[in-house]
């Protein structure tokens, strides 16, 4: 099978800067992303620099962006691509971190966030006798998050950290919430409360980016949500405005069956701070005679909606 | 065709303009929107993180109501609800048993989600229903001259498994193509397929601000005329929010951001108060001149 390679290169002894250069290569039916890099190095030039080792999606070595989408080179099959995206495979470092050389990214700042949440199990109280038990259901819910091959996608196509390089990002708050959901740890309200601060849980735009590009399904966005629920449960920060923000998007729907729009504003930045807040929209908005209606009005079956909300106990 | 119409909060209110922009093109265009007069608000993601059953009935509830109309296609013209709809009905319909508890929930009011409805966007409709040539035809007044950036928003592009991409893999082209048969020219820019930052404008606004600069710049460098989403969050953030970013970022933008269905009733002959276009904050004024609407 035939296959063209577009592949950013960057050497930093060169005075050429960061450009692309095509390559074509033959694989065999199956092949891979990786295998055509490899079959590049081999073959047509030995400077191409990647990094990979298990060649099986098990080491998380090999991550790069592929057509755009950060993904494992590895478990890239060159015929799915071409089927589904066209004849060109444009290869790329990974995004959020400097580019050391051509495929290969400096990752500390992945490994310092990590490092920040304290990812190992911290126990209190007395050592149990035998190991530490945990049932199956509790141990289920932690293997989602344990699957986390570190390879650095969400990372890499994160949309907060393009905008903000202080966010603690998709792989770090995985791992976060596989600890603070461990029976075994002790420390579950402290972590709680740094996650709940700015760089944390609420920094993140729910985008889908990470659940996108993770190859292993941790679906990092989805942990973030199970940690803010924690948060709320557990009481923490009640007058946080990420928590205050759901509250007042609850309250809306649960009278009235629908987002009242004016009444969240209100309840997420707190009275008087929400008219100075929403002043300037609101005077441009007047100049453009597009006012949402000022009362909010319910649906007509409201009160089924809020019978809802009670018998679920929110 | 016949839809179960679900317009979403936000088009009557946060951006009211899209509501009968929208309903007159699919008027023109020969859909027969049958909205969802009792139907709740979907969650927009929100109420998920604090409690996905109640997610989850909540939409059940609204997919049984389309159901109970005898119609099997709940058609929104908002991607997050979209989105949200899309991976609920993935969920309930994946899981028989679940779906029974979920119904469980909805038996006070005499309802149940037997698992029969089909969710779409108004522009997966308009490119899968119609058709494109469809389309084409009935312009009347082709946007030649413009060039018009896509900006999908994130619920209608992820997570691609919930919203049938790969019986659709080219889902994520759509805008291009609508934009084309409109007569005017797709402009290609890395933030079409990135977030608004809408989600995080009460808890990060400096985060929002930034990506709503980077985006519009990015389409204002690229020679675009105009953006174009099919979300009304979106629209929110990219319109709304634009003199903010554009003073945060210290530079001026002035971008316009269209409604979908603003954009195709502009190729259809719809004039500018039928489509609102003077109602948004950033003026449209250049792109209504160039496309020669009256
Ligand atoms: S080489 Fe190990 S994951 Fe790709």
């Amino acid at each position: 099978m035939d296959a063209t390679f577009k592949v950013q290169r960057y050497d930093p002894e060169s005075q050429e800067g960061s450009h692309y250069e095509e390559f074509e290569v033959d694989l065999p039916e199956y092949g891979s992303v990786l295998e055509g890099l490899l079959d590049i190095r081999d073959h047509q030039d030995g400077s191409l620099s990647l990094r990979c080792s298990c060649r099986s999606a098990i080491c998380g070595s090999c991550s790069m962006k592929i057509n755009g989408e950060s993904r494992l080179a590895c478990k890239a099959m060159v015929s799915d691509i071409k089927e589904t995206e066209g004849d060109i495979i444009t290869v790329e470092p990974m995004g959020n971190m400097p580019v050391i050389k051509d495929l290969v990214v400096n990752m500390d700042m992945f490994w310092e966030k990590v490092e920040k949440i304290e990812p190992y199990l911290q126990p209190t109280g007395p050592e149990p006798e035998k190991e530490y038990l945990v049932s199956n259901d509790e141990m289920m819910k932690l293997a989602v998050a344990m699957n986390c091959i570190m390879c650095g996608a969400c990372v890499s196509d994160c949309t907060v950290l393009e905008v903000d390089k202080t966010f603690l990002g998709p792989a770090a708050l995985a791992k976060a919430f596989r600890f603070a959901a461990d029976p075994r740890d002790g420390a579950q309200e402290e972590r709680l409360e740094s996650y709940n601060e700015p760089t944390g849980v609420w920094d993140c735009t729910r985008c889908f980016m990470c659940v996108q590009a993770c190859p292993k399904d941790v679906a990092p966005m989805e942990r973030i949500m199970d940690i803010r629920s924690m948060v709320v449960e557990n009481e923490i920060d009640k007058k946080g405005r990420g928590q205050r923000h759901i509250q007042g998007f609850i309250d809306g729907v649960k009278h009235s069956g629908r987002l009242d729009e004016f009444g969240l504003a209100r309840k997420t930045f707190g009275f008087p701070i929400w008219a100075f807040e929403l002043a300037d929209l609101g005077i441009r908005r007047i100049l453009r005679l597009r006012l949402p209606p000022i009362i909010h009005k319910s649906i007509k079956s409201a009160k089924n909606v809020k019978k809802i909300f009670e018998n679920l106990g929110v | 065709m016949r839809y179960a119409f679900w317009p979403g909060c936000v088009s009557k209110a946060g951006t009211p303009e899209l509501f009968p922009a929208a309903t007159a093109v699919a008027n023109k265009i020969g859909m027969d929107l049958v909205e969802l007069d009792q139907a709740n608000c979907t969650g927009a993601g929100v109420l998920g993180e604090r409690n996905e059953e109640l997610v989850d009935t909540l939409n059940a509830r609204n997919f049984a109501m389309a159901e109970q109309m005898g119609l099997d296609t709940i058609l929104t013209i908002c991607s997050t609800c979209q989105g949200v709809m899309s991976s609920v009905n993935y969920k309930l319909r994946e899981k028989p048993e679940y779906l029974a508890k979920i119904n469980e929930n909805l038996k006070e009011e005499g309802l149940e989600y037997k698992g029969t409805v089909r969710v779409t966007h108004m522009m997966w409709a308009v490119v899968e229903e119609l058709g494109l040539d469809k389309l084409s035809e009935m312009v009347v007044n082709p946007l030649t001259g413009l060039r018009i950036a896509p900006f999908y928003g994130c619920y209608i592009l992820r997570p691609r498994y919930v919203l049938g991409m790969d019986e659709h893999p080219d889902r994520t082209q759509y805008l291009e193509k609508i934009i084309a048969a409109l007569g005017a020219e797709p402009i290609d820019y890395e933030g079409k397929l990135r977030c608004c930052g809408f989600p995080i404008m009460t808890i990060n606004q400096d985060n929002g601000l930034k990506m709503v600069a980077n985006h519009t710049l990015e389409a204002k460098d690229k020679g675009a005329h105009a953006l174009v989403t099919p979300c009304p969050l979106c629209h929110l953030n990219l319109d709304e929010f634009q003199p903010r970013a554009a003073s945060k970022a210290g530079e001026s933008i002035d971008m316009p951001v269209l409604h979908l269905p603003q954009l195709i009733g502009s190729a259809l002959g719809f004039n500018v108060k039928e489509m609102g276009l003077k109602r948004h904050i950033i003026s449209t004024d250049n792109f209504v001149e160039i496309a020669g609407i009256s």
